[in-house]
């Protein structure tokens, strides 16, 4: 992935970035331009908040067989996940046993390292989630 | 707008095949459906390509124009069309060659699907293929094509009680119709033990609980139903179709057991043919993974929601039983050459209904179905073919 198309969304990919719809009060993460439930009476409503890091897995996954720049982390937990603010987003479910991972168990979001490609080897940087205490 | 039949079919083996290119392929498939069609390449009016990736897979865009000049046809200067769509490209081609066909503007058209994935290594193919899900917000986190499908099993498994015995069954059954297709990837029968025992590639789906990477082409020529007759004694009719897409992230959809796009799509195409899912005796659906297929029946509404795996580890979905589902040997053991794919049901929903599909033929089917996806389920396509009266 392109350095400037990784970087455009790093508001959101750092920091939980999302949008809130000024005339339904939806929380959409990543942030959209138009609500889906409001259509153009959102238009230019939509405000940026961030989200509180805090959520529950709802399905998850152990990945064995992954792509090339995912291969020195297999097997690793891939998850969707609720945040507590409503909206789901994928990421992954790490620092705990894979056979310990149940869907409804609560996470919250760290900062990690998501990957790396290239000869150059850039490094993607990101939210993943750990087991919340 | 017209009725439009289809009036010739054609299809190359499926599997991996080394000594063939993406254009050998496609002209393979285009010549044995015109050749079935009784039709010449002169009658054609238009050239509709379904296909995936080329792109990706061997560096060729604009397809279209090449199948056209390869089938010989560089000098008719027909209108070529190629459909992206995900996996439900090549039914998504169909469906607008058929209104090409409807309105007026053509009155006999070539249809083709085809995809080359073993050029390229698994690991690539693999990327190729979840490059239909959300890249920015499923692929950048770690979401493999299989992961996601994965998340959607452990859901349904959680919610529905599905068992990973019910999803291999329908490896198991796809794999007996596959052992009586002679163009099918995988022509030898498999027991659940394994299905279960074979490795992981996202938990609750194994290796055997996917389908392959496969090259492959098919095609069918449409015909305006007043002008089939002139070519074919057996016109089959697209009674109805639907379309319909959705939220194109998985995490956004609103509930990971129900493809809404599959909900919506079928219910368009039965509404348009006025036919209720009673009818339909044969289908070919999109099972991709042994979970899609589950979700597929009951989204379709062949069982109710939750008894997907119940209703195939029962032997509802088996051959000739109540509805016969993937006759073909489905994606699973047919082969997956993702362009191929929808035209390669209709083919063989056409072949039943003919009652041309030999040791796999199922009794008195009067109505078929074709379920297509594109990605996770964000797009979806559902066509009705019946026997002319
Ligand atoms: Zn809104």
């Amino acid at each position: 992935m392109a350095i400037p198309r990784f970087w455009r969304e790093i508001p959101s990919r750092y920091n939980l970035y999302g949008s809130k719809c000024g005339h339904c009060g939806t929380l959409d993460f990543p942030p959209r331009t138009v609500c889906p439930e409001c259509g153009r009476r959102s238009v230019g409503k939509m405000e940026r908040v961030k989200l509180g890091g805090k959520g529950t897995v709802v399905s998850y996954s152990v990945i064995h067989d992954a792509p090339a720049q995912y291969e020195m982390m297999k097997p690793y937990v891939l998850a969707i996940i609720e945040m507590a603010e409503g909206c789901r987003l994928t990421s992954q479910v790490i620092d705990v046993d894979p056979a310990a991972v149940k869907i409804g168990m609560p996470v919250e979001a760290a900062f990690r390292k998501l990957g790396s490609e290239g000869e150059a080897g850039v490094i993607h940087y990101g939210y993943k989630f750990r087991p919340a205490g | 707008m017209r009725d439009v039949a289809v009036i010739g079919i054609g299809e190359t083996a499926f599997g991996e095949l080394w000594d063939k290119s993406f254009r050998d392929l496609g002209i393979e498939a285009g010549l044995l459906a015109i050749e079935d069609s009784g039709i010449t390449a002169q009658d054609l009016d238009a050239i509709y390509v379904g296909n995936m990736s080329a792109g990706k897979f061997i560096d060729q865009e604009h397809v279209s124009a090449l199948v056209a000049d390869y089938s010989g046809l560089a000098d008719q200067h027909l209108p070529t069309v190629r459909i992206e769509g995900g996996g439900a490209c090549g039914a998504i081609a169909i469906l607008q060659a058929r209104m090409a066909i409807a309105s007026g503007q053509h009155d006999i058209v070539i249809v083709g699907g085809a995809e080359k994935m073993t050029d390229v290594s698994d690991a690539r193919a693999g990327e190729i293929l979840s490059a239909t899900a959300d890249q920015e917000w499923e692929s950048v986190f770690g979401a493999t094509f299989a992961g996601l499908y994965a998340m959607m099993a452990r859901r349904h498994m959680y919610e529905h009680g599905t068992t990973r015995e019910q999803m291999a069954q329908v490896a198991v059954k796809n794999h007996k119709n596959g052992a009586l297709n002679p163009n099918a990837q995988f022509q030898r029968e498999i027991t659940l033990d394994t299905v279960l025992k074979s490795g992981w590639v996202a938990e609750p789906l194994t290796v055997f609980d996917s389908a392959p990477l496969s090259d492959g082409a098919a095609a069918v020529v449409l015909c305006a139903m007043d002008r089939a007759r002139k070519f074919t004694d057996t016109p089959i009719r697209i009674l109805g179709s639907g379309q319909a897409s959705d939220f194109l992230a998985l995490h956004d959809r609103r509930d990971l057991t129900t493809m809404d796009a599959t909900v919506v799509a079928g219910k368009r195409a039965f509404h348009a043919a006025s036919l209720t899912p009673e009818h339909v005796k044969v289908a070919e659906v999109h099972d991709n993974f042994t979970i899609s297929e589950i979700m597929a029946i009951e989204d379709l509404r062949f069982v109710k929601k939750g008894l997907g795996g119940m209703a195939t580890e029962e032997g509802e979905t088996a051959l000739n039983a109540k509805v016969s589902v993937n006759t073909s040997g489905g994606l699973k053991a047919r082969g997956q050459p993702v362009g191929a794919v929808g035209i390669a049901q209709a083919v063989e929903v056409v072949r039943q209904l003919r009652g041309e599909a030999g040791k796999r033929q199922v009794q008195n089917a009067e109505v078929g179905l074709t379920h297509t996806l594109g990605g996770t389920g964000a797009t979806a396509v559902v066509h009705l073919f019946g026997r002319a009266n």
